[in-house]
């Protein structure tokens, strides 16, 4: 009897093995943070671009506006592709843009708005890129889409067509 | 052209498997010799396989764009050398290698086993043959190295420049050697369970097979990890990634079924472990490539992930598995488990708790590993695991695993008594003190540190010992043992004594510390034929007034467009000085990272030892 | 061979080998961190963006008198468990630390009765 056993467990434990496995294979793998719930956004900080002054989260973000924060710089290639969407973006008066530019050096970061024009109603700049951090950021670009100070939806890499029709569906 | 002849030699090759079982079913069910046909035929294949394999690196020398792999991997101006290891450097290049090493292995056994049982060697080679055609079938369905495409291009997509390192070409080869060669041992082990042949005669020209898979796979490790260590720019050399793991997780199988395999050759006991050994240890290889090439593990290493090609394996897989479960409980005959003598203090039970400790180290890695994904899809969490889990659960009890090394050897096969106690208490006691002093001094406050360093000790002085007091007997396994002694004593203090400075430091500019006064002096560009050469000249005093120069290096490449860090590390029997440089986005100085780690030279040592170990034991039986 | 013992414990009083530097508790949690956008290295191994910035991070935590596992929380609410290398021992991963544990068991029990039997 005992030698019965033994074999059927592992048959067993071996079926199930294969099913995670093959299930396994059919997620992606990457990793993207959950934004499942909608998070509230941090508060911080920040040097304002080009100044000397700092700001806080609060007196940027109002409750009743939709906003979208966007952090880029000028040493990122995808962020120039981008950027013509974001100016296309801000014509949409129910929006504003945050920039938020990460580490970068301001006679570039300069060069690039005179280059590609300024979307952004206001810039915010992080040198040592802690406040990418903060909102949980891991690279350039990454948006977020924010109201009611919470975080609407995130968006990983530069925004392109699909992206810019999701943004105004949810705007609207 | 070159890729015209491959694939219809690889078509060629799985024609020939038919052929191979249909004579060799003949020749097992009649009452003749052997068919020496047989052995033609394998040549055969094997013929085919290396014909498929010199086509695709006759495609990568000559640059041959029309065909996907090489456009894929390969670049005009790469170093020939490099071209020619570039063909195994990719997913389907490195499946012929795969091919390769299952029909030479094949062809080996056949030629070395002509005074076995004419069935034993039949039966291996039809399980053989079912793993030769899985894969053949692999390959022509899902990943052929010999695709055309249309129109043909101009120039490659040019290999990464990290991966062009000698130590990483020859790694895949010597790796597969050991990894894809225990698959013989696989179907020798199905073979003669099948046969009811497990005894000491089996075990003892198993043995050789092991002993030669388990060498290329310790140097095929050691290997990876030498070009981590030099390539990779962070001077590390193991980072419990999971594709470092899955090589490590049949290595432990292999070292534990050679021992039972002593075990099995002298006293007929632990059948069943040996057999469960051997067919896990294949079995794991060939997880272990489905984990890295599907796609469903994150990791380093820079295999095409794709699904498709992960079913099939996975699929192939669990064939496998389930025929060593059916040929294992419906042919293994457990009856002969009558052992008359069995004591407690003997050679044979040291070796049966070191490999319990080993089984655990492997199901240590082997949960670490896999773990995350079972998570993953069941939970949809996503962990990582990493060094502290390792660390945690292994230190503990690889102190018992060392102090056992260092007795079982000493003790007598079925009934031992301990000689020379009194010299024994005193090593370790010695080891004990001594491992103290070292760390009390220099204020490492750990007393795991401190009984490890002991064990480790312990399991040095008696090995050293051994080599004077017992001469030649028994060589090549102290030889491996003390290795191993050594392996471990280099890496705790590696880990313990490694200091490291991080700072920032425009040209010019000196950085103190206590101990220290690095300077950057100048930096030196320069022109290559793919690159940029940045390299920096850096003054290095230390407080006894020792003066060092390092020179490490920044490679911008255009093609791909990336930046490596070329670390200068000077080498020498005491520690390596390992010093890079890196570039800081958009400022004017360089972040500087000067290593000192001591005895990083004896980590390779060692390794070298116990393969030499090996290496000895398994030229003193072929000469018997 | 007692001679041999003597000259290691000489060696190691002359040798100048210090012990881990400065920052070690910056190190050991940086070691502990993931570099999220590398392949498999470590916060403190890598140089990425990311991973600098990261370094630095911590560095202000620590100077603002945050503990180690305050930390790894901080970081594990915006990046979640899989910036952590050391899996928490927490209702996920209770099988992950016992499971080696409980093949260990296992493997001496079998060992124990073979004993038993044999002796019989």
């Amino acid at each position: 009897m005992k030698n019965k056993i033994l074999p059927i467990i592992l048959t067993f434990v071996f079926i199930i093995i294969f099913f995670v496995f093959y299930k396994g294979l059919q997620n992606s793998n990457i990793y993207t943070p959950k934004v499942e719930f909608k998070k509230i956004i941090p508060s911080f900080e920040a040097k304002i671009f080009d100044s000397d002054d700092k700001i806080s989260s609060n007196q940027i973000f109002n409750r009743e506006k939709f906003y979208l924060l966007n952090i880029w710089a000028s040493w990122c290639v995808p962020c120039r592709e981008e950027h013509p969407y974001l100016m296309n973006l801000m014509k949409n008066k129910d929006i504003e843009i945050v920039g938020l530019n990460y580490k970068d050096d301001i006679k570039n970061a300069k060069l690039f708005l005179k280059e590609l024009n300024n979307p952004y109603k206001i810039i915010l700049s992080d040198d040592d890129g802690i406040i990418a951090i903060e909102w949980g950021a891991y690279g350039v670009p990454e948006s977020f889409l924010i109201y009611d100070n919470k975080i609407i939806k995130k968006i990983i890499g530069p925004i392109n067509n699909i992206r810019i029709l999701e943004l105004e569906e949810l705007i609207k | 052209m070159a890729s015209l002849i491959g694939y219809y030699s690889l078509i060629f090759g799985l024609c020939s498997s038919f052929f191979i079982i249909f004579v060799s079913i003949r020749n097992f069910r009649n009452l003749n010799n052997f068919d020496n046909k047989i052995i033609n035929l394998t040549f055969l294949q094997f013929f085919f396989v290396i014909v498929s394999f010199l086509s695709l690196i006759i495609s990568f020398v000559v640059s041959d764009f029309s065909n996907e792999t090489v456009f894929n991997h390969s670049h005009t101006t790469k170093p020939l050398f490099y071209k020619i290891s570039g063909t195994w450097g990719n997913h389907e290049g490195s499946l012929l290698l795969w091919l390769l090493v299952l029909t030479l292995f094949i062809l080996l056994f056949l030629l070395t086993s002509k005074k076995q049982n004419k069935r034993y060697r039949i039966l291996t080679l039809l399980f053989q043959q079912i793993i030769i055609i899985g894969f053949f079938i692999f390959v022509i369905k899902t990943s052929n190295p010999f695709n055309y495409i249309f129109p043909v291009p101009d120039e490659g997509l040019g290999l990464n420049p990290i991966l062009q390192d000698p130590a990483l070409a020859i790694h895949p080869p010597i790796l597969y050697l050991g990894y894809v060669g225990s698959s013989i041992i696989f179907s020798s082990t199905l073979a003669a369970t099948s046969l009811n042949y497990i005894d000491k005669e089996w075990a003892k020209h198993t043995k050789q097979w092991v002993l030669v898979s388990w060498i290329f796979l310790t140097l095929g490790i050691l290997l990876g990890s030498i070009w981590a260590y030099y390539e990779l720019g962070w001077g590390g050399f193991w980072f419990w990634d999971p594709v470092e793991n899955v090589s490590l997780i049949p290595w432990l199988a292999l070292t534990t079924l050679f021992h039972c395999i002593l075990v099995l050759e002298k006293r007929l006991i632990l059948t069943s472990w040996v057999i469960v050994l051997s067919i896990s240890t294949f079995t794991l290889s060939m997880c272990g490539t489905f984990l890295v090439r599907s796609g469903i593990l994150n990791s380093v290493h820079t295999f095409a992930n794709d699904p498709e090609r992960g079913v099939f394996i996975l699929i192939f897989l669990f064939c496998l598995i389930f025929l060593s479960l059916l040929i294992f409980f419906f042919f293994h005959n457990t009856e002969n488990k009558k052992i008359s003598n069995f004591f407690w203090f003997s050679k044979e039970t040291s070796i049966l708790i070191n490999n319990w400790f080993m089984m655990y180290f492997l199901t240590v890695v082997l949960v670490g590993t896999i773990y995350p994904i079972f998570l993953e899809v069941i939970t949809s969490e996503k962990i990582s695991v990493g060094p502290p889990f390792y660390n945690k659960l292994i230190v503990p009890i690889l102190i018992p695993f060392l102090l056992v090394m260092a007795i079982g050897p000493k003790l007598k096969w079925i009934k031992s008594e301990l000689q020379n106690k009194i010299s024994l208490v005193l090593f370790l006691i010695i080891s004990f003190l001594l491992s103290i002093f070292i760390i009390r001094n220099f204020n490492i406050g750990f007393l795991i540190n401190t009984i490890l360093v002991a064990s480790a000790f312990f399991l040095f002085f008696i090995t050293l010992r051994d080599f004077f007091v017992r001469n030649l007997k028994n060589f090549s396994q102290n030889l491996a043992h003390f290795g191993f002694s050594l392996f471990i004593l280099s890496i705790l203090f590696n880990n313990i004594f490694s200091t490291e400075i991080i700072t920032n430091l425009k040209i010019g500019e000196t950085h103190v510390t206590e101990k220290f006064k690095i300077n950057f002096e100048s930096i030196n560009q320069k022109n290559e034929k793919n690159f940029k050469s940045i390299v920096g000249k850096f003054n290095i005093e230390s407080i006894d007034g020792v003066v060092e120069i390092l020179n490490p290096e920044l490679r911008i490449y255009n093609q791909p467009n990336i930046v490596t860090s070329e670390a200068d590390i000077k080498t020498n029997l005491l520690s390596d000085k390992f010093m890079t440089m890196n570039l800081v986005q958009n400022q004017e100085y360089f972040n500087i990272r000067y290593q000192i780690k001591p005895f990083m030279i004896w980590i390779w040592i060692s390794v070298l030892m116990i393969s030499f170990g090996g290496l000895i034991s398994l030229l003193k039986k072929n000469e018997k | 061979m007692k001679s041999l013992k003597f000259f290691l414990i000489i060696f190691f009083l002359n040798s100048s080998f210090s012990s881990a530097s400065e920052n070690n508790l910056k190190i050991k949690i940086t070691k502990n961190l993931r570099c999220l956008i590398c392949q498999g290295q470590s916060i403190y191994d890598s140089d990425s963006n990311f991973a600098n910035s990261v370094k630095v991070l911590v560095e202000k935590k620590l100077d603002e008198g945050l503990s180690e596992k305050k930390i790894y929380s901080y970081l594990k609410d915006k990046y979640g468990q899989w910036i952590l290398y050391d899996p928490k021992f927490d209702k996920n991963t209770y099988f992950l630390w016992l499971l080696p544990v409980f093949f260990f068991l296992i493997g001496g029990a079998i060992i124990f009765k073979l004993f038993i039997i044999k002796r019989n």
